[in-house]
């Protein structure tokens, strides 16, 4: 069994946090620029360009990105050949505070969503799962709530037609409309149960956007409700454009013969994420 | 481009047109979400407003901590439509500018040609870059709510974009207009 000390945890989580805040994502700043390139709109042309500008100026400067420094989603797999000496949980945690601070990011976690008083940095949401191997893997998602905040869940027929799913998909980046900072990256989770669609949904966020030939039917699926997404015409902060979706990612999983959740979790274009094996 | 100064006058508004692109330079208030259900619910009980609301533009932004040596952290606009509800009571009450992002209610628009007010959209998800414009910031209200706190701004040449104008045109429904002429 390797031995992983918690206190290397600690200090990787804090330094991913700053990572994923002040560092766009370069396959993200990629597609936005080549998203540049195809876009006919000149005002959306314009709009990308300070997108851009912006990331830009976040690396240089060591700013973060966005102000909304997001509510910070921890994925960890851990190989079963590994252990951690310490308390897990507690040294993400700590990471996060640390991260947080250190990058002067934002305290934007209420402890009682009810009551809401004085916010902090805490808790990151956290998910843990166990893979095969002795490393440790570690990734930070600071999930802005604009877009989060346009995530949709349909619990479909087990008959459903693929057009109905496509249909759902597209209504529900039109619902999200400007208000969440197009242009998006939609994560899809279809199957396996109402809130595992929806981590599913998320956890496609951190698939590489990238413009490639459809290889499987998945994948051409994927890219045909993104052709839909992109007749949208919503654009650069919803100014107009071709350029509504950067990418439409899907993550699927084996579902009951009764069912066919469907998750959509938007991203939008400051999709942040920055990860670390260990 | 376009320059306008803080406080925002009936002659200012009048001349915005929704789309148009304007530098600002001047004072603003930040406030969302919990300072705008605050301040509606001063104004309800017919308290005094920490601030003066009168001919102010609000900023929905709500910015990162400062770094050492900068005015602000990072500052973008945050999704306005959330404060719709709050909106049309400070209108009556004497905002005359908000900035933000995304779309807006109906009745957000009918307030702000009730009352002769100007929606602008500042750029969304920028908030490093939009850091150049601001030059000075302090919390002056509400600093229990941390981010969420009023923050008076001074802003110089501040980038935005006319989202609904004096007369209630309202930059997305101008485009839904265009497309469907498409």
């Amino acid at each position: 069994m390797r031995k992983i000390l918690a206190k290397t945890i600690e200090n990787i989580v804090a330094e991913l946090c700053i990572l994923a805040n002040l560092n766009l994502r370069k396959d993200v700043l990629a597609t936005l620029k080549a998203a540049r390139l195809k876009e006919k709109n000149n005002q959306a042309k314009s709009l990308i360009s300070v997108i851009i500008q912006n990331a830009l100026i976040a690396k240089k400067e060591k700013r973060a990105i966005c102000q909304d420094t997001g509510m910070p989603c921890v994925f960890v797999e851990i190989g079963q050949k590994a252990y951690v000496e310490g308390d897990l949980k507690a040294a993400i945690t700590k990471g996060v505070e640390a991260g947080y601070k250190k990058g002067f990011l934002r305290n934007s976690i209420v402890h009682n969503p009810l009551v809401r008083q004085s916010p902090r940095y805490l808790p990151p949401v956290i998910h843990i799962d166990i893979v095969k191997g002795n490393k440790l893997k570690l990734t930070v998602l600071p999930k802005g709530f604009g877009c989060e905040n346009k995530a949709q869940l349909k619990m479909f027929k087990p008959t459903a037609k693929i057009s109905e799913i496509k249909n759902f998909i597209v209504e529900v980046v039109r619902t999200a409309g400007p208000d969440a900072c197009p242009p998006y990256v939609v994560g899809v989770g279809i199957g396996g149960t109402a809130d595992y669609a929806a981590f599913l949904a998320k956890k496609a966020l951190l698939q590489r956007v990238e413009n490639q030939k459809p290889k499987t039917k998945n994948q051409r699926f994927a890219n045909d409700v993104l052709r839909a997404v992109n007749k949208l015409n919503i654009g650069p902060m919803g100014l107009g454009g071709k350029t509504t979706a950067l990418a439409l990612n899907l993550e699927t999983y084996p579902t009951h013969i009764a069912g066919l959740p469907v998750a959509v979790n938007i991203s939008c274009h400051a999709l942040r994420s920055a990860t670390a094996v260990i | 481009m376009k320059k306008i100064k803080t406080p925002l006058d009936k002659r200012q508004i009048e001349t915005l047109k929704v789309g148009e692109e304007v530098l600002l330079s001047g004072s603003v208030y930040t406030a969302r979400d919990q300072a705008h259900k605050r301040l509606v619910e001063a104004i309800a009980k017919n308290k005094k407003t920490p601030i003066d609301l009168r001919r102010q533009i609000i900023y929905y932004c709500g910015p990162t901590k400062t770094p050492r040596g900068k005015a602000i952290g990072s500052c973008g606009p945050t999704t306005a439509s959330r404060m719709d509800d709050f909106t049309p009571l400070l209108l009556k009450a004497g905002l005359k500018g908000m900035i933000g992002k995304g779309s807006r209610s109906a009745e957000v628009e009918r307030a702000i040609k009730k009352y002769r007010g100007v929606y602008f959209l500042a750029y969304a998800g920028c908030g490093a870059l939009l850091t150049k414009y601001v030059k000075k910031a302090e919390p002056v209200a509400y600093k229990d709510l941390g981010p969420e706190a009023i923050y008076k701004l001074e802003v110089k040449s501040f980038p935005l974009i006319v989202g609904i104008d004096v007369k209630g045109n309202n930059v997305y429904k101008q485009l839904a207009k265009l497309k469907s002429e498409d």
